[in-house]
């Protein structure tokens, strides 16, 4: 007799031929070298995304937009709605470690130079999926709308205003309107629970795809050994995946608990922006930037220069597969290494001199 | 070999037809996409153009204090100073568009976000702000502070 899990089983593999795709997988192997702890951090991030839409779902059901109910309904979340300061703090919490885990994917992705040819799109699709995790943060982040959150929303709309030509197009149309209102709160709303939403499934997807299609790419300096370890995908590393995601959701549940996440005053369109304004952690080295770059600089407004020299830097960032041919001819080039490096350290510094100011 | 002659003519008609189907698609798209364009973008509101407003009490404003007023859909900034000036100005800090607020303890303008300060005659002294903030007009009759735009 078949356990009923068997007959399911056929039945489904009678249609759509599950056999070829189970072998598939079962012939799948992860590459074992010094550097394998860096291919968890993709896993780790998609876990993260999983549970920004789980939480997301949650919250969206007692979630108001507008002027006059969206600060009041994330209050009622954390005082009245059960569990409701566990799932707002979650999803806040999560937001934050989400970025730094891709984070830590990319930067490891850039300096194993995986991105490297045959893996051009992986990385590229990677890059959006990043993009929109920041555009992700910016537009959540207005959503209580409380005071920071509201001079943020100010600043960071103001700023793509200075893009030469479609700057100010592109701002009415962030904004909703000429200024920050009730309007940007409606439209950030939107992009924030259903076009980034959308947008992110596609690249996921594809991503996702690819790396199973391609298998994990392996450094270079370890593809010279003639002797490779490896571990099979199903069950070893999935396991081994699974008790990281474990880990990380232990990680929020500390955080989430013993470290809930604020709510703060309420806008006020006619209010002055308070002391010690900030944005993100994540925005913080641009925020740091911006206040050095002084005012007018030869004939260029600062701010222009600003947004103009971290547009190019994130172009070209985003462009590394097609420009380093050396890494996809199998050298080394340490050339990106410093670039690499230069930026991380760029990134360390100015964060903390942002917070500490 | 008598299927040669033919090729021109075929290839203008193709070409005809290629021109065609590419218009009319561009067409198609353009009729789309510029509702869809045309309804993002925000319509204008109807603003009822402020020329002056109430800004309290001078018997209420301290020396050495600054409010925000809102001036129609604009904060402005009303500053009292040490030695009993009334000035007003617009409190958007012409940096990235955050509120400044009056700061004692320096004797200044001052904007939170990225550090800009203006002096007590709205110039920009230090900081990104790359323009000074404009000037209102302040008059006060009886007790009552009005503010208006600078003709």
């Amino acid at each position: 007799m078949k356990t009923l899990l068997q007959r399911i089983y056929l039945w489904i593999d009678e249609r759509v031929e599950l056999q070829g795709l189970v072998e598939y997988m079962g012939k799948k192997y992860v590459p074992v070298h010094r550097h394998s702890i860096w291919y968890y951090f993709g896993g780790v991030s998609l876990f993260l995304f999983i549970i920004q839409v789980v939480t997301g779902i949650l919250l969206l059901l007692y979630y108001k937009s507008g002027e006059e109910l969206a600060f009041e309904s994330i209050n009622f979340i954390m005082s009245k709605v059960q569990f409701g300061w566990l799932i707002r703090s979650i999803h806040s919490w999560t937001a934050n470690l989400f970025i730094l885990s891709a984070m830590i994917h990319m930067f490891s992705v850039y300096f194993e130079k995986a991105y490297r040819k045959p893996r051009e799109i992986t990385w590229v699709t990677g890059m959006f999926m990043f993009f929109l995790a920041l555009g992700f943060g910016f537009s959540g982040y207005l959503l209580p709308w409380n005071e920071l959150a509201f001079f943020a929303t100010k600043v960071g709309t103001d700023i793509a205003g200075v893009v030469p030509i479609i700057g100010r197009p592109l701002m009415i149309f962030l904004r909703g309107g000429d200024e920050v209102t009730g309007a940007t709160l409606s439209r950030f709303f939107g992009f924030h629970v259903a076009v980034l939403p959308g947008l992110f499934t596609v690249f996921l997807s594809i991503h996702l795809l690819l790396v199973q299609r391609q298998g994990m790419s392996e450094p270079l300096d370890i593809k010279k050994e003639t002797e490779q370890k490896t571990m099979p995908f199903f069950p070893n590393f999935i396991l081994r995946d699974l008790t990281l995601w474990l880990l990380v959701l232990n990680l929020l549940a500390i955080l989430a608990v013993f470290f809930p996440w604020e709510l703060g005053k309420k806008a006020e369109a006619f209010a002055s922006a308070p002391a010690g304004i900030k944005p993100e952690w994540y925005f913080l080295y641009m925020f740091q930037t911006l206040k050095y770059i002084p005012g007018k600089l030869w004939f260029l407004d600062g701010e222009i220069l600003g947004v103009l020299l971290f547009g190019i830097a994130g172009f070209l960032w985003t462009m590394v597969p097609f420009w380093d041919r050396k890494s996809s001819r199998g050298e080394q080039n340490r050339f990106v290494n410093y670039i690499g490096l230069f930026i991380v350290i760029y990134i360390i510094i100015f964060t903390i001199i942002g917070w500490l100011a | 070999m008598n299927q040669i002659p033919e090729i021109p003519e075929n290839k203008s008609k193709r070409d005809f037809l290629q021109w065609v189907l590419a218009g009319g698609v561009t067409a198609f798209l353009g009729a789309v996409l510029y509702p869809i364009f045309a309804y993002l973008n925000p319509p204008k509101q109807a603003e009822v153009e402020v020329s002056s407003v109430k800004a309290g009490k001078l018997s209420e404003m301290e020396k050495e204090s600054g409010k925000i007023i809102k001036f129609g859909t604009k904060p402005v900034i009303l500053i009292r100073t040490a030695n009993d000036e009334l000035r007003a100005f617009s409190a958007t800090c012409t940096h990235l568009d955050c509120t400044v607020q009056f700061r004692k303890d320096f004797g200044m303008i001052w904007c939170a976000c990225h550090n800009g300060k203006y002096d007590l005659n709205g110039r920009n002294i230090s900081g990104p702000p790359p323009r000074p903030l404009d000037e209102f007009r302040v008059v006060i009759q009886g007790d009552e502070i009005l503010i208006s735009k600078k003709t």
